[in-house]
């Protein structure tokens, strides 16, 4: 194999990770700007920091997303698991193929004609717009990613061990909570952290189901960047990022150390 | 005190007609749609007996066991334990236990966690868990094995762990599926004895599923040997080897020699058969009741059958051809002799002595021959 970096090779990686990241560094640094002007850089400050946490319809849209966010990804993900497991278990009903197709159309159904349809839903049945609709549309679009999620863990999932537990005088709802559960749990933790992100940083569907009162932060930044970019909406984002950020890293870390330690354990064990 | 070996000998329930079943299938039928699982099967196991279910993959072994474990409903017929009908009640209310062949251990739990998982259904009380789960590890010597989780053990281990497992609740019966199949061959040897003397310590009934008619020999008190749903014959080992009752169980149990034939001529004690090219042999009665001019085959064991280069002056049964094959294996050699009439006739003989030189050699001229008792006459 070549090995040696080839000037082909670096321009396109270069290149990619450009495209990728140069908007973010832009973006990260803009944030620290002294000046008001967003594309002139006039020396180094906080103060844009400062006065986002003064901005009370900033903080306010922030409090709205993040209790949206739990309070959806929690609903989504209890829902998920259960179409996952009634997807994997019960595979002898009449229609599962398109129960299962079902299922993951909204994975690439555009946000659009979701957001559109309930809005069409909520009006029809004159459900008042507000954190309400917003929770329930986040709850149905993000339930199909927890399925997914949970689903392809559940294929590999050894139906013995359930069986296992109710030889050994389990009954099954103890031996689902006992047993199946905790060995699924990761699964479900990284749907729920799935569900999660996607309805932070949901826009379109958001704005179909929302009413008065209830502005998710993506939904404030639009507007407010319709009327120009700030220094401000520069340095929420920032924080944004840096949440991300932080959470991808500590994941990743974690995964990694427990991937080390069980291959240092399995080594150990075969050498008994 | 009397040896583990000596109780064993003594222990045959199967030949005392007073003797109560333990454990019975009375006319089980199992289908999973149009396929036919287990077929009107009928079947008695005794307590404390160890006893093998042996077929190749397919036949209905697994899915008999299952059935005991309450796991699958038979579609009809009876499974009686210990004089109680088991149909409806469900896997965790029956008092069997059974091994996994994926062993099935919980993976987020501790090797006592394990353990004492049954226990804790049962509602025992937490120093009386202590002190089972602290006698299984001991008995399964993994004592310090306590504290770490189903991944940080060799194959070997988990094993044990979950033999300690399906044996904490001491249940009437454990169920055993394929418990050696994950192991390597020295480590499966060892593991057989360890199993039977377990048996032997707690005195509970073991209903093994095997593929393997080593392991089946080896272990088992009775074998019960199984092809598509229905049970060809039940008998011990030594039976089943010496004696099997059908072509299946001739052919699936070791290595055998067919010879096809008619009865020409019966007396009191031995039977007459003629071959295809008119070639006669004289076997002792027994096995298939042989009426004259029926068709049968005379099956024969290889180790059973003397290779020489001449005829022996005192065999009753001789037959000539010539060295088609040798295979020296060490403790045997293996002989293939093509018949004069085509058949090819498999023999082994123990190489007792120390000898390099073989005086038989491919192509020579040789005669198989065998005792009117070596064999058994078998329906076509």
């Amino acid at each position: 194999m070549n090995t040696t970096w080839s000037r082909f090779n670096i321009t396109s990686i270069t290149l990619g990770f450009a495209f990728l990241y140069l908007p973010i560094v832009l973006l990260v640094v803009f944030s620290f700007n002294e000046s008001k002007l967003v594309t002139v850089w006039g020396g180094f400050s906080t103060k844009w920091y400062v006065s986002l946490f003064h901005n009370q319809g900033l903080m306010d849209a922030a409090w709205v997303t993040i209790r949206v966010g739990l309070i959806s990804a929690t609903v989504a993900t209890v829902l998920g698991t259960m179409g996952a497991l009634a997807l994997t278990r019960y595979t002898r009903f009449r229609g599962r193929v398109l129960f299962s197709g079902m299922i993951f159309a909204p994975l690439v159904m555009p946000d659009v004609i979701t957001g559109l349809s309930l809005l069409l839903l909520f009006v029809a049945i004159g459900m008042d717009r507000g954190m309400t609709t917003v929770i329930l549309a986040h709850i149905t679009f993000t339930m199909c990613f927890v399925a997914v999620v949970v689903q392809s863990r559940l294929v590999s999932f050894d139906r013995s061990l359930e069986e296992a537990a109710m030889d050994l005088g389990a009954p099954p709802v103890k031996t689902f909570f006992q047993i199946t559960l905790p060995v699924i749990l990761p699964a479900i933790v990284s749907g729920w952290m799935l569900a999660f992100t996607l309805s932070l940083d949901d826009l379109v569907i958001a704005s179909f189901a929302s009413g008065p009162g209830a502005t998710t932060l993506p939904m404030k930044i639009y507007s407010q960047v319709r009327l120009g970019v700030t220094p401000e909406i520069n340095a929420a984002c920032t924080i944004l990022i840096a949440i991300v950020t932080i959470g991808v890293i500590i994941a990743s870390i974690a995964n990694k150390r427990r991937e080390v330690q069980r291959q240092l354990d399995e080594r150990a064990a075969q050498r008994g | 005190m009397k040896s583990l070996g000596s109780i064993r000998r003594d222990f045959v329930p199967w030949n005392d007609p007073n003797a109560k079943p333990y454990i019975q299938f009375d006319k089980v039928t199992k289908k999973f749609g149009d396929f036919t699982a287990v077929n009107n099967l009928s079947l008695t196991i005794f307590e404390r007996e160890f006893f093998a279910l042996l077929g190749a993959s397919g036949c209905g072994k697994s899915t008999l066991l299952r059935m005991l474990a309450g796991f699958e409903e038979p579609t009809a017929g009876r499974i009686l334990l210990d004089g109680q009908d088991l149909r409806g009640i469900p896997p965790y209310r029956r008092p069997v236990n059974m091994m996994f062949q994926s062993y099935a251990l919980f993976p987020h739990m501790t090797v006592e966690n394990n353990i004492a998982f049954g226990l804790k259904q049962e509602g025992m009380p937490k120093p009386d868990i202590e002190k089972r789960v602290a006698d299984m590890l001991k008995l399964v010597k993994l004592e310090q094995f306590a504290k770490r989780k189903p991944h940080q053990l060799s194959g070997g281990q988990r094993q044990r762990v979950a033999l300690a497992r399906s044996v904490a609740k001491r249940p009437k019966v454990l169920l055993l599926d394929e418990p050696l199949g994950a192991l390597d061959k020295k480590l499966r040897e060892e593991t057989q004895f360890e199993l039977m003397d377990l048996q032997q310590e707690l005195g509970l009934t073991f209903v093994v599923v095997t593929h393997d008619q080593e392991e089946a020999m080896t272990m088992a008190d009775r074998i019960a040997i199984m092809d598509k749903g229905e049970v060809m014959q039940v008998a011990t080992p030594a039976e089943v080897y010496e004696a099997p009752t059908s072509r299946f169980v001739a052919h699936f149990v070791g290595n055998v020699n067919m010879f096809e034939g008619k009865v020409a001529e019966q007396s009191a004690n031995t039977t007459r058969i003629t071959g295809p090219s008119g070639a006669q042999i004289v076997v002792e009665n027994g096995g298939a009741a042989a009426t004259a001019d029926a068709d049968i085959v005379f099956a024969i064991r290889p180790e059973k059958i003397r290779v020489s280069s001449k005829k022996p002056a005192d065999a009753v049964n001789a037959l000539e051809g010539e060295v088609y094959d040798i295979a020296y294996l060490g403790d045997m050699t293996v002989y293939h002799v093509r018949l004069d009439d085509g058949q090819i006739v498999r023999a082994s003989a123990l190489n007792a002595a120390r000898v390099t030189e073989d005086p038989l050699t491919w192509n020579d001229r040789a005669w198989v021959s065998f005792r009117p008792d070596a064999g058994v006459v078998l329906a076509r």
